[in-house]
């Protein structure tokens, strides 16, 4: 009999998993009482001193600070008879010989309904029903000893699980947005449209990996589908979901066998379509353009560049825009308005949104009360505001109470567009390419630089008459700030 | 209601509002059984916090901080007196002579606790948060049924409970029908300030004793870190019900030194100076400090208390390492009292799927 008895890390706290070593309160070679706090261990729950089960003298600590350690691994070992010499056996033999409860594999911890060891589904307590096969002993009677035979049911013949190890899905069950579908099973299918027996779970595991539970044969009781069947469909086809999933993050899409790709509608794609079809069907929109000069922006930007309190800024031609949106608020103040169905709301602020294109794919945050800002705070606040959103950081209250919003589509090289108001806003102006073009300046034809605007407006506020004003003066000011500054303020 | 002070100085009698004298008159012998039994219950406990941070126990649900509460209102209860639990009633268990042993079986998940809630006069532990109290009143209704209250030997129920279940449902139905009905009923709230991690003010806005105005019989509240006080006020409300006055509510204030069970973290929800002030206020410290300032117990007296209590965790410890697995086929024992054709007939097929397998004994 061994001396030496090893402490694994039990289960601190009702069916957890892991536990970090904090810290150790003693040392290897420490002499130790029963009961003696020996480490403290964090869990899920919460952070534990662990008592001395054997007294004794430290002979080894297996883990260092800071490291997770999974329940049932030996973290101390105690010499519990240290007065008697020498031991008899070096201790890495003795940490061979330890039987291991079976590790279950990586774990996600306290996500209920997420995935947990042995592709089982973590519910609020503990981990739910085991999915693998169980350690058993052979039946009697039944053949060569240690080979299972089935007794009953033929559907029982279970297929070869690895079931105790980390199921090699996981990535995918919290991705599934890079999984194509479906996902060719390996079992060919029964072509049967009747009724596919599947738990739940399982069904939810299909959905979420793509497998179409119409092409599997089941393994379970009564032919139905297991959780390892729907993972064996996966692996089947996982030599080409592999590079598939891992290429469409860089390069264009992935398609799947039959030449289609699906991508599930979700996060800012949703919500963008969710609010162009609340806006495109609710609020009538009228668009109209403007084409304009606006060389002497150029040329004022320009200007403003040099002057040594803008150096450091960075100044664009959606600078001015923005600054002539506003300037044109103060003088048509219903542009800046929403309908409700018993009022129309016109706002004495200003929230400007700025559509962005990021990864994430369109947002729309906007300045707070924008009217109220100098032009170098203008500019300070949408340089923030684009590297923010460029970066995915922006917060939720960034993007919601806008109140009128500028779409740059010119950075992309058209010209304009007819663009779709965001909800609760009533007018949305894109912003057109900058291009050098013949123009006719001063009774001559010249090369300067036009641009063209798209104002779309909801009809129900704001009548031709109005926002073609508005249209007309944001023109005005981009043709020639100086006058209009001088003229409107 | 205080007869012993956190310093240890005893305090004669005590008055309450309504009019009763409090007081306490022990000899020697019984000031230091007292004195035992607290130092023994907080040991035994502490040994089972450490059985399950070693992996011997699924969960334990520690008493620390409230042992006079337990130990006061265990030894005021007559042999012929019923007591429902809840699932940290250690100290109460083993006042009613029942082996400490038995709950951490529960714990341990082996059986189902044990012991005989008839024979011991102590139900089952109740995991069911204020599910006792009910159960109680129904008893105490029974009892006043068969006539067995109205003498100095008629039988008195108590309920424990504690300041999260008195806001439950449960407990105030429990008020309800144990006033009406005049049962012999005391409900003994360990107010212990916590409901798992929620404080006190998230339970009430009133003193939790005051309730029972409302509900139509008296409330008191004692010190429940002073065994002495919680023994005087247990035995009056309990011999009150005996007598046919009906039900008392009694709030032990007293508080929760550790966690709500081993899956919890107080850290995380109280913070570290009111442990310490309550610390100050410990129910064992001032029960030496009485009886080393009174003469009653010497040097040699503590250390052999300690001793005691030492080698009985080391005893609990051995026994607990040592307890069996259950035999499936138990799991069918203690469905039915007598059985049932259904359960049975369950049992035989688990027992011939068994045999199925190799080396099986069964």
């Amino acid at each position: 009999m061994s001396r030496v008895r090893e402490f694994p890390l039990p289960d601190l706290g009702e069916g957890l998993t892991e536990g970090e070593i904090l810290k150790w309160l003693v040392s290897v070679g420490d002499t130790v009482e029963l009961n003696q706090p020996i480490v403290e261990v964090e869990t899920a729950k919460a952070a534990v001193e662990i008592p001395a089960k054997w007294g004794g003298r430290v002979t080894a600590i297996f883990h260092e600070e800071g490291t997770v350690v999974d329940v049932g691994t030996p973290i101390f070992a105690v010499d519990t008879d240290p007065g008697a010499g020498d031991l008899p056996v070096p201790s890495a033999a003795s940490l061979a010989a330890v039987e291991l409860a079976p590790a279950e594999g990586a774990i996600e911890p306290g996500l209920i309904g997420g995935p947990a060891p042995g592709g089982r589904t973590a519910v609020l307590v503990g981990y739910g029903p085991k999915t693998g096969a169980a350690k058993r002993r052979p039946r009697k009677g039944a053949g060569p000893a240690g080979t299972p035979v089935p007794r009953s049911a033929p559907a029982s013949v279970p297929a070869p699980v690895p079931a105790p190890t980390p199921v090699p899905a996981a990535a995918p069950v919290r991705q599934p947005a890079t999984t194509p579908s479906p996902a060719p099973a390996a079992g060919t299918g029964t072509g049967s449209e009747a009724l596919v027996l599947a738990k739940p779970p399982v069904r939810k595991l299909a959905k979420d990996l793509g497998v179409d539970l119409r092409t599997l044969t089941g393994s379970g009781p009564l032919g139905s589908i297991t959780r390892d069947d729907v993972h064996l469909a996966v692996a089947g086809g996982g030599a080409e979901a592999e590079p598939a999933s891992a290429a469409r993050t860089t390069a264009g899409p992935a398609f799947g066998p039959d030449r289609e790709q699906r991508i599930p509608v979700k996060g800012v794609r949703k919500l963008t379509a969710q609010n162009m079809v609340a806006s495109a069907f609710t609020a009538p929109h009228v668009t109209e353009f403007l084409t304009v000069d606006v060389t002497r922006s150029m040329k004022a930007l320009d200007r403003l560049r040099k002057r040594r309190e803008w150096q450091e800024v960075r100044v664009s031609p959606l600078l001015l825009v923005a600054k002539a949106v506003l300037l044109a608020v103060g003088r048509h103040p219903m542009v800046n308005s929403t309908w409700t169905e018993n009022e129309i709301v016109v706002k004495e602020y200003v929230n400007l949104g700025i559509a962005a294109a990021t990864e994430r794919g369109l947002i729309v945050p906007n300045i707070k009360d924008a009217g109220r800002l100098s032009l170098r705070e203008l500019a300070d606040a949408m340089t923030a505001l684009v590297q923010t959103a460029k970066t995915g950081r922006t917060a939720p209250s960034d993007m919601s109470g806008g109140t009128l919003t500028i779409t740059n589509v010119g950075v992309f090289g058209v010209d304009t567009g007819t663009p779709i108001l965001p909800p609760g806003e009533s007018a949305i102006l894109a912003f057109g390419a900058i291009r050098e073009m013949p123009w006719v300046h001063k009774g001559k034809i010249r090369v300067r630089s036009v641009t063209t605007l798209g104002l779309s407006f909801d009809h129900r506020i704001i009548d031709g008459e109005l926002g073609s004003k508005f249209l007309r003066d944001v023109g005005d000011f981009l043709a020639d700030p100086e006058a209009a500054l001088l003229g409107w303020t | 209601m205080q007869l012993l002070t956190p310093d240890g100085d005893r305090i004669d009698k005590v008055t309450w509002s309504d009019g009763t004298e409090y007081r306490v008159d022990f000899t020697d012998e019984e000031y230091r059984g007292l004195y035992r039994d607290l130092v023994l219950v907080r040991k035994l406990d502490a040994e089972a916090t450490a059985l399950q941070r070693q992996g011997e126990l699924g969960i334990w649900a520690s008493l620390l901080g409230q042992e006079a509460a337990q130990v006061g209102s265990g030894r005021a209860l007559r042999t012929q007196d019923m007591a429902f639990p809840t699932y940290r009633e250690h100290g109460v268990l083993y006042c009613r002579g029942i082996d400490p042993i038995m709950p951490l079986g529960l714990f341990r998940g082996v059986d189902l606790g044990g012991w005989d809630p008839n024979e011991f006069k102590f139900n089952m532990y109740t995991i069911v948060i204020g599910a006792q109290t009910l159960h109680a009143t129904g008893y105490a209704m029974g009892v006043n049924m068969d006539g067995r209250t109205g003498t100095d030997d008629g039988e008195a129920v108590i309920a424990y409970f504690g300041d999260g279940a008195s806001a439950q449902g449960d407990v105030n139905e429990a008020f309800i029908w144990a006033s009406v009905f005049n049962a012999p009923m005391v409900f003994f709230c360990q107010n212990n300030q916590y409901a798992i991690s929620e404080p006190l003010e998230r339970q009430t806005r009133i003193p939790l004793y005051q309730r029972a105005a409302g509900f139509g019989f008296p409330g008191v509240r004692v010190d429940g870190n002073d065994v002495l006080a919680t023994y005087a006020v247990t035995r009056a409300a309990l011999d009150n019900a005996r007598h046919g006055q009906g039900p008392t509510l009694i709030e032990a204030y007293t508080y929760r030194m550790g966690a709500h069970t081993t899956t919890d973290d107080p850290t995380r929800y109280r913070i570290a100076s009111e442990v310490e002030a309550w610390q100050a206020k410990d129910p064992i410290a001032r029960v030496r400090t009485f009886l080393t300032k009174q003469g009653i117990a010497d040097d040699a007296f503590l250390a052999e208390v300690d001793e005691q209590a030492k080698q009985e965790a080391l005893r609990l410890r051995e026994r607990v390492l040592e307890m069996p697995d259950p035999e499936p086929l138990t799991m069918f024992d203690n469905v039915f009292p007598h059985g049932s054709p259904e359960v049975d007939a369950q049992r035989e097929l688990t027992a011939r799927y068994m045999d199925s397998f190799e080396g099986s004994a069964h």
